[in-house]
């Protein structure tokens, strides 16, 4: 991949509603190729969707968090992807990943409450063939995430003019 | 009691920083959107803090050597050598200093004697100037300007030259302009110096931030250089730790011995913390390539392409920078000079820059904007700037 596409990439993670005008400007770029540059990797799939990190603690939304660790049983010529497909097509699954370590998949679980939560655990992940064991972790607070800090000083602490 | 009776005349008449002024207007002015800062809007990262905080906890708390942490040393030492092609022997041509303005104050008192000429390529950073006069010398401006990049010419620099001149200083990459000098310029400018046998001063501090393909070239790397150069840089640009003070010059043997003595008697060592943190940028960026300064020079070479590319919208003459943090557009079409543009712009629409003249008299007519700033805050000044410069 080339180096223009990855600082490309990483202006779009920063701030994906920057004027593509403005993004040619700053790669050096004309703004169809940008255009032209952006289109490819939709394509691609190397950019799926354009979304907002949102703290969801300072809105009204009643909402429940949990990291999840489950064992499975890999299957025959499937490995992990048979039972992963399996559970991310639920729709209170937001995250899914294959980890190494003492479990063997990781998911970001999101219910409205915790009563709702533990009924997805209890009576539709733990539930499955291949499943073996499930630890639930419930989230109390969001600090950081997707690089971006929710609760912190960040004000410029800049003398305002200086040599 | 008058002291003006006591005072030394000749260092009671430096004038003050040319930026004090807008300082203290700002102060007043809370919401004001500042260009007219002159550090990065990083901090410095978060890896290099950790390590001055462990050195705390570990209870380094002593001086350190005159010259340094030897370790430091050898770390400056193996940077230079790998970034710029440079060698310096970390035990006795590498001192470790209060940020780089320590290490011109140095080189310039411990190389002028009364009466000897410094010529000072303007426009260029606020100190040159003033630690001249301290040092017992007189500085001689030699005017640049946009025509020719704001570089120093060879012709220019020889018609300044008089039997008095000892020292040119080098101020590239350059703040405010943000003129870098490239290997022909320097080569020209060589010949120059070898030729009526001077010294050069050469300020790198902003030799990390450069933008364009050929990268920074330091004199001291040209042939027969070595041996006339005082090579001075620090970390406060590329590493983002202004704030700690630590810098470093650079010169053969028997010239740092002398400067070492002014150190060594008045400040003793810089602070050792510092030192450790400066150890950890280097030590990290050794080992991958300085990921840390190439993630914001990009981010930097962003920001200054919009700049360049506004103030050439609004109408405004500009030279395109391609180092440091600052652009340097012209103003001369408003009719205003600097100071009141500034002064104007600020009380009017609350975005802060710094006039020309702060950078020597040949700044009339410019204006200095620094765009380590945040995105959207650029953009609201930039729109600012536009506006006021349309109703004048």
């Amino acid at each position: 991949m080339q180096n223009m596409q990855i600082e490309l990439l990483q202006l779009l993670q920063q701030d994906c509603r920057l004027p593509l005008e403005k993004i040619a400007v700053m790669l050096g770029k004309t703004p169809e190729d940008v255009g032209a540059m952006i289109d490819d990797m939709e394509k691609r799939g190397i950019i799926l969707r354009y979304s907002p990190v949102i703290n969801w603690d300072k809105t009204d939304k009643d909402r429940v968090e949990a990291m999840i660790e489950v064992r499975v049983t890999p299957q025959r010529d499937e490995g992990f992807d048979a039972i992963a497909k399996r559970i991310y097509r639920f729709d209170e699954v937001k995250t899914v990943y294959l980890m190494s370590g003492a479990y063997d998949l990781l998911l970001l679980v999101e219910a409205h409450s915790l009563k709702e939560l533990g009924y997805f655990v209890s009576t539709k992940l733990s539930v499955l063939d291949s499943v073996t064991g499930t630890a639930t972790h419930f989230v109390l607070k969001r600090y950081k995430s997707d690089g971006v800090i929710f609760e912190g000083d960040t004000q410029d602490k800049r003398m305002a003019v200086n040599p | 009691m008058d002291y003006s009776q006591y005072w030394n005349p000749g260092i009671a008449a430096v004038p003050k920083s040319g930026i004090r002024k807008f300082f203290d207007i700002v102060q007043t002015m809370p919401g004001a959107i500042s260009l007219g800062v002159g550090e990065p809007d990083f901090v410095t990262p978060y890896h290099i803090r950790n390590a001055a905080i462990d050195s705390i906890l570990d209870g380094e708390t002593q001086y350190t050597s005159n010259w340094g942490r030897l370790k430091l040393r050898k770390l400056i030492g193996r940077y230079l050598d790998v970034r710029y092609g440079l060698h310096y022997d970390p035990e006795n041509e590498i001192l470790v200093t209060i940020g780089a303005s320590e290490a011109i104050d140095l080189a310039m008192r411990a190389l002028l004697t009364p009466g000897d000429e410094v010529l000072v390529p303007e426009p260029s950073y606020v100190s040159y100037q003033p630690t001249v006069v301290f040092g017992g010398g007189v500085a001689v401006p030699i005017r640049t300007d946009a025509s020719r990049n704001f570089v120093l010419t060879a012709e220019d620099l020889e018609k300044a030259i008089t039997p008095r001149t000892k020292i040119v200083l080098l101020p590239y990459p350059n703040n405010p302009t943000g003129a870098i000098i490239g290997r022909e310029a320097l080569q020209q400018l060589r010949d120059v110096i070898v030729k009526h046998d001077l010294i050069v001063i050469s300020d790198e501090i902003y030799s990390e931030l450069t933008y364009s393909a050929e990268g920074h070239t330091s004199v001291a790397g040209l042939p027969e250089m070595r041996e006339r150069t005082v090579y001075i840089n620090g970390f406060s640009k590329a590493f983002a730790m202004t704030g700690w003070r630590v810098g470093y010059v650079c010169a053969p043997a028997q010239l740092m011995d002398v400067m070492v003595k002014i150190h060594q008697y008045t400040i003793m060592c810089a602070p050792t913390q510092a030192q450790v943190a400066a150890e950890e940028a280097l030590r990290q960026g050794l080992e991958d390539d300085f990921a840390d300064v190439a993630t914001m020079r990009q981010s930097y070479d962003h920001r200054r392409r919009l700049m360049y590319k506004a103030f050439g919208n609004m109408g405004l003459s500009c030279f395109e920078p391609l180092g440091a943090f600052y652009v340097f557009p012209s103003i001369a079409a408003t009719g205003m000079t600097s100071e009141a543009f500034c002064e104007k712009l600020l009380r009017e629409k609350a975005v802060a820059c710094v006039p020309g003249t702060a950078f020597g008299a040949c700044g009339e007519g410019y204006i200095r904007c620094c765009y380590a700033t945040a995105l959207e805050k650029l953009d609201i000044a930039l729109d600012k700037i536009g506006a006021f410069v349309q109703n004048l």
